[in-house]
């Protein structure tokens, strides 16, 4: 990303169209990848359904499609991530250390379209080629946990980069892993397998537990697993996942690790001059859109190279090396260089700085360019920030205040409104929304439209709603009321369908999935009697009583079509009257229907609804061609 | 282009109260003039000076009077002599009446276009609107500010004021002119189409002269479906568009300098070669479209994609109602739209208000899908905000901006305030601290005035681009012009503004920076600070910002070479990754070793530059990484004799809290399990931690509190 060393492809000269944060975000995306083993108890137990209700999956096949789920979710937003996914409690063994009862699936590698598809097979042949094993067998000598954990450490050993991520998630319904160990060596047992978790912890393997219940029976973490399950520290936030029996928890479990937490950038807010708190900024909401396409050779399947080269216009020469750039003004090439583009847009060289607060309604619903970022303390670089930050943090939500701000620290410096978030929590405690703040970028007069002005009436005021109207519109509006919306429940439809299509042409499946569109809205309900009253009674005290006639009628005319459409209709009637006194075939077998006129000749043309244009020549052949001579 | 061409007149007020002004002013009109000379070519533009010595204009030969009004440029299309020639205002004696010199610009506009002309039009006022305005021969000054008014929109023509009205001006505030000129001028603006804007500072001036440089184009015109069986027409615009730095074109040198025909354009030719042969140019019938999906790449003809893909029906659709805290504020996605109802249309137009005033007073806001075009291949999910329309020749509208799908979301967890430690809780002399700060440094005075409001506040990038672009035109060797001072307010608060609140920040920065802790805590910032500089080249070097981005040689620090230079000591930036780092280098075996020893040397550092344990966190990652180092690097007593010598200056000490953690941890000595080599058994090692007299109920004590631990030791002791 050295954006100024190549001025060729330069963030100072791009386009309208492109993001000046953009790079970043791909610099925040690909500096770190992840690479995750998905360990998956075997044992029978596994196999039991996952709730009482009728025909639910077994807990095994559940976490078996929550898994595939991610991978495809996985493959479309973060496709350099590696996955293994490693299988304990089985029959079969499979790996490297000769482990008994650890069964590996797939070695570490980037997920593929045939590995979903083979998680998503498992099942059908799980008995045959892997087997569950005896988990209830009893006076077991040996840890299957400890190996299991043993060969996903391995399976991560690959990879020195430091820019990687890696993490261990446990899948399982057994919260006594150790239950039917022979007593004399349990107690050493536990203790060399919570110290192997602890081990792959200490050299940065996360390891992070997805407890599930056995029918009738709570998972219980204190029995083993909470002595082995650290907090995340990179998270700040460790929480244990609960127990559940439902499939959607699983879904919006994974989801929400799904990403680790990456910093944008940290920065300094300056309150004066000395005076400053550190800050990490991270991007919460950015939207996602379908992989950039490349070119391949049909041929071979192979991607191409792009070679672009800067040719002269005027001597056709090749152009080498840094390129001058220009504006047109007033007729004349003024050039400019890179270095006088980066002096012109340093405004500041401190990053964020404080110029004020301005009370919360000032901050207008349209003032917004792009997603914000979010800013949280950051104690490393100035200790005493998280305080500095929660006292003002305290003080923005209780006046009620946001902070306006000058973001020099980019490429395009901008004005910011810093606005405080509390934190929320749900029912059992985790968190909906972290406390910190939401750096709005603000727009410049220049950018800020007219646009309620634009059609401003002076002599024909524009007519308001009367009370008894809006009394009814409120009405519908309870009526049509979303209770619990939140903005993370819709899928973008078009981009699952545009995955679903990959995901089908890449493993050569025949029927193409349906995808929901969840932004439809509830039509059913709409159709409800209680929302169509509601709805009429609002429609007749604005639009009045007369509107529906009058859109009856007029739909009614549309029908009967304009007094254009209505001539040519006529005009059709008149030909094909006409048309009906020719014997068309005879003359075009006696070659007569050249001594017809133009006139005659349309007749046929109208009435069979035929172009007219053209010459008589052209007119003929369209008339022999619909005869088939 | 010439479709939308405008055609402008400035007038601009120079007389003697003016004069203060003139500077920005000139800057104002210059970068207007500059920016339609680079969007809008074809423009017109003339300029009129009234207040002027002299008096200059058709109407006082035609008519006569209109005196002190001088048209200093007829209207004509733009150029840079037009930009040369507003970059200074004089400085004249005249008596300034704003109604004349508005009926000179409006003669000059019907002269040039003739009275029923297409097109826009339009008149900028620049005034303080401190000199009195003539009596009228006939009727009151008012009844003649209706007459024109009319006129002006008979021929269509907008009318922008501004008024300069400089903050904490006292003269402004007594004079009866200027408040009766003001009204005036209000009655103007809420006839006509035009803005009027109060200049409160020269900052608030440059944003306040807009250049109007798009024309409005609907994004949408058509039906919202309410419920399948009501709908309501509506028109969407851009609210806001952000205006950027013009594309610069590539320039070749390459022709002769004779060549006066030159185009000195550049063409862009792009090759596509195959992988396995580059010498190989595939012909366009022969590529194919793919995506990669995982580690394939999937092929996919555009007669396929545009067959598979999603489709869509164009319209709007309400989703449904909800509290507008369901849709906060940071979950905007892009740049707003605003939904007007169609013009005309009384039946939308009190449709729409019935439900702006509806969703106003219950708190709800409207989720709406969006298709804006036929065949678009994408639906938008958006909010609409109800807008309560300001003037009674608007009409009540809502502003409509993108909210996120799921897949744009990525839920991070933080720690919460609460749960921080106490060491981070504000005490309520902090608090109140913050709370002066956040009242005092407050931008909205008193109520309507707001400084650095965006819809005044001019982007000081594109603005400075403009004027190094005409100063360059003029002479290729200019350089970029120092900032203004005026666009300084943009990015700093004022100097009096600060002066005003010294007391306050002086306070701020003692009760969170600079108490009695302020040398220790400016030291051990020192500390940090003094690291950075002396090791530019290691990773992680974000901290600094763009400032500690940059190495010696200038070059920005690439992630290449973050990554790829070989680490040759334990920094203390990342002592972790570096100390792994080190420890995985097989060239030379000295590496090992000297890990090993940095490693505790940070440590130590760590401990003794700790203060109220600021560093805890960090030594203990260390120690942690420098325990598995020994472990996998079998040099167990390295490790055990630094862990003895840690216990011996913490535990009991000043730092008991850091070796409590290290007990916490279950930081052991290395034992013979682990590594052969090492002397120690697991036993041994456990009751290490513990401590080694065995006898004193350590159990207990490892649970304990900090203070009752103290009080334990010392009885002890």
């Amino acid at each position: 990303m050295d954006w100024y060393t190549q001025p060729q492809q330069s963030a100072l000269f791009l386009d309208d169209e492109e993001d000046p944060d953009a790079p970043n975000d791909e610099l925040e995306l690909t500096s770190s990848k992840e690479f995750i083993v998905y360990l998956v108890d075997a044992s029978p137990d596994m196999f039991l359904p996952l709730s009482e209700e009728e025909n639910s999956k077994s807990t095994f096949a559940t976490v078996i499609s929550g898994i595939a789920n991610e991978l495809k979710t996985r493959i479309i937003s973060r496709d350099t991530d590696e996955v293994g996914v490693c299988f304990f409690n089985t029959r079969e063994k499979k790996n490297i250390q000769e482990s008994e009862s650890v069964y590996v699936l797939s070695e570490l590698g980037v997920p593929s379209a045939q590995l979903i598809r083979d998680l998503e097979r498992v099942g059908e042949t799980f008995e045959k080629d892997i087997g569950s094993g005896a988990s209830r067998a009893v006076d077991v000598r040996e840890s299957i946990l400890y190996n299991a954990l043993w060969v996903a450490q391995a399976i991560l050993r690959t990879g020195t980069s430091k820019n990687i991520l890696k993490r261990i998630y446990i899948f399982t319904n057994n919260d006594d892993p150790l239950e039917n160990t022979n007593p004399l060596v349990k107690a050493d047992l536990r203790r060399t397998t919570i110290q192997r978790a602890k081990d792959a912890q200490d050299l940065g393997i996360g390891v992070e537990l997805y407890p599930f219940n056995r029918p009738g029976e709570q998972f219980n973490v204190n029995i083993f697993y909470s002595e082995m399950i650290q907090l995340d520290e990179n998270d700040e936030v460790g929480f244990m996942t609960n127990a559940s029996n439902r499939f959607a928890d699983l879904a919006d479990q994974m989801r929400k690790k799904m990403f680790k937490k990456r910093v944008v950038r940290k920065m300094m807010l300056t309150i004066t001059k000395g005076v400053e708190i550190s800050l990490r900024s991270y991007a919460m909401i950015r939207p996602a859109t379908t992989s950039r396409s490349i070119w391949l050779d049909s041929k071979t399947n192979t991607p191409l190279k792009i070679e672009r080269s800067y040719i002269c216009a005027d001597t056709g020469a090749l152009m080498a090396g840094p390129i001058k750039r220009y504006q047109e003004y007033s007729g004349k090439k003024v050039l400019l260089n890179t270095d006088e583009i980066v002096e012109v847009k340093k405004i500041t060289n401190v990053q964020l700085q404080l110029v004020g607060f301005k009370p919360l309604e000032c901050l207008r619903d349209y003032y917004n360019l792009r997603p914000p970022t979010f800013l949280y303390p950051d104690d490393e670089a100035i200790s005493g920030s998280t305080c500095a930050f929660i006292a003002l943090h305290r003080s923005m939500i209780n006046l009620q205040k946001f902070a306006v701000a000058f973001y020099g620290g980019t490429a395009n410096p901008q004005l910011v409104a810093l606005v405080a978030q509390e934190e929320e929590t749900d029912d059992t405690g985790s968190q909906l929304q972290p406390p910190g703040m939401n750096m709005i970028y603000l727009p410049y007069a220049d950018d800020i439209r007219p646009a309620e002005k634009y059609h401003a009436d002076n002599i024909n005021h524009p007519k308001r709603a009367e009370e008894g109207q809006i009394s009814r519109a409120v009405t519908l509006m309870r009526k049509l009321d979303l209770k619990d919306f939140t903005v993370y429940q819709i899928q973008n439809p078009a981009l699952q369908r545009h995955y679903a299509i990959l995901q089908a042409l890449a493993l050569e499946e025949e029927e193409l999935p349906e995808v929901k569109d969840e932004t439809q809205p509830d039509e059913e309900g709409m159709k409800s009697e209680s929302v169509v009253s509601a709805v009429n009674k609002f429609k007749d005290s604005v639009y009045g009583v007369e509107y529906e006639q009058e859109m009856a009628e007029a739909a009614a005319t549309k029908a009967r079509g304009s007094s254009a459409s209505q001539k040519r209709k006529a005009a059709t009637e008149v030909a094909s009257k006409e048309a009906s006194q020719y014997d068309w075939n005879d003359l075009a077998d006696s070659g007569k229907l050249k001594d017809l006129t133009v006139v005659e000749l349309k007749y046929y043309l109208s009435a069979n609804k035929l172009p007219l244009s053209g010459k008589k020549d052209v007119l003929l052949s369209r008339i022999l061609a619909h005869l088939g001579k | 282009m010439a479709r939308n061409k405008e055609t402008l007149v400035i007038l601009v007020d120079i007389g003697p109260s003016m004069h203060p002004h003139l500077e920005y002013a000139a800057k104002a009109v210059s970068t207007l003039v500059q920016r339609k000379i680079i969007h809008r070519q074809h423009d017109e533009v003339g300029l009129v000076f009234f207040g002027a010595n002299e008096t200059d204009n058709e109407l006082t030969l035609e008519v006569g009077g209109y005196e002190h009004v001088v048209v200093a440029r007829p209207i004509s299309v733009v150029s840079d002599e037009l930009a040369r020639a507003v970059d200074r205002f004089p400085k004249e004696h005249g008596i300034s009446d704003f109604l004349d010199a508005i009926v000179v610009g409006l003669d000059m506009i019907v002269k040039k276009l003739g009275p029923g002309s297409k097109g826009n039009k339009r008149i900028y006022l620049i005034t303080d609107a401190q000199s009195t305005v003539r009596e009228p021969e006939e009727g009151t000054k008012l009844e003649q500010v209706d007459i024109l008014a009319k006129q002006l929109q008979q021929c269509s023509i907008s009318l922008d004021v501004v008024v300069i009205r400089l903050r904490g001006e006292k003269r402004a505030l007594v004079s009866k002119t200027s408040q009766e000129n003001e009204f005036l001028l209000q009655s103007f603006s809420s006839q006509t189409k035009g803005e009027l804007v109060l200049a409160d500072s020269c900052t608030t001036l440059l944003g306040a002269v807009k250049a109007r440089t798009v024309s409005p184009t609907t994004l949408f015109r058509g039906d919202m479906e309410l419920t399948p069986n009501m709908t309501i027409q509506v028109w969407v615009y851009k609210k806001v568009s952000q205006e950027r730095l013009p594309t610069l074109k590539l320039y070749s040198d390459k022709a002769p300098l004779i060549d006066t025909s030159a185009t000195h354009q550049v063409n862009l030719d792009s090759e596509y070669k195959s992988t396995i042969d580059l010498d190989v140019s595939i012909a366009p019938e022969q590529r194919i479209k793919a995506y990669k999906y995982g580690p394939q790449y999937v092929p996919i003809s555009s007669t396929e994609e545009e067959a598979l893909s999603f489709k869509t029906e164009k319209g709007l659709k309400i989703v449904g109602f909800t509290d507008r805290f369901n849709v906060p504020r940071h979950y905007y996605m892009k740049e707003a739209n605003v939904f007007i109802p169609e013009p005309g249309n009384e039946r939308s137009t009190v449709a729409v208000s019935c439900l702006v005033r509806a969703m106003e007073a219950e708190g709800k806001v409207a989720i709406v899908r969006c298709i804006w075009r036929a065949r678009q291949t994408n639906v938008v999910l958006g909010v609409l905000t109800p807008c309560l329309a300001s003037e009674v020749s608007i009409a009540d509208c809502f502003y409509f901006n993108i909210i996120p799908f799921s897949e744009d979301l990525r839920e991070f967890a933080f720690a919460s305030f609460k749960d921080r430690p106490a060491g981070q809780q504000p005490t309520r002399l902090q608090q109140e601290t913050a709370d002066a700060l956040v009242q005092m440094m407050d931008l909205c005075p008193s109520p309507g005035d707001e400084i650095l409001k965006p819809e005044n506040t001019v982007n000081p990038v594109l603005l400075r681009f403009y004027s190094f672009l005409h100063l360059k035109s003029l002479d290729p060797e200019a350089t970029v012009p120092p900032l203004d001072d005026a666009l300084r307010r943009i990015s700093e608060p004022d100097e009096r503004f600060l002066q005003k609140m010294e007391y306050m920040l002086g306070t701020f920065q003692d009760q969170f920076v600079l108490t009695q802790n302020a040398q220790k805590e400016n030291g051990d910032r020192k500390f940090w600070k003094d690291r950075l500089e002396g090791e530019e080249e290691k990773p992680g070097l974000l901290v600094g910002g763009e400032e500690a981005m940059q190495t010696e040689d200038g070059k920005p620090l690439s992630l290449e070479f973050l990554t790829g230079k070989k680490v040759e000591e334990v920094g203390s930036l990342n002592p972790v990754q570096d100390f792994e780092a080190l420890l995985a280098r097989r060239d030379s075996d000295k590496w090992v070793g000297k890990a090993i020893k940095e490693m505790k040397k940070i440590i130590t550092d760590l401990l003794d530059s700790a203060y109220n344990g600021n560093t805890y966190e960090k030594a203990m990652a260390c120690l942690v990484a420098l325990r598995n180092g020994c472990v996998v690097q079998e040099e167990p007593t390295e490790f055990n004799t630094f862990l003895e010598e840690i216990a011996n200056r913490c535990r009991g000490k000043r730092q008991n809290d850091f070796w409590e953690r290290v007990v916490t941890k279950n930081i052991t000595l290395i034992s013979k399990e682990e590594t052969p080599d090492s002397g120690v058994t697991q036993e041994e090692a456990a009751a290490f931690l513990i401590g080694k007299s065995s006898g004193q109920g350590p159990e207990a004590a490892v649970e304990e509190e900090v203070d009752e631990m103290d009080a334990l030791l010392d009885d002890v002791i």
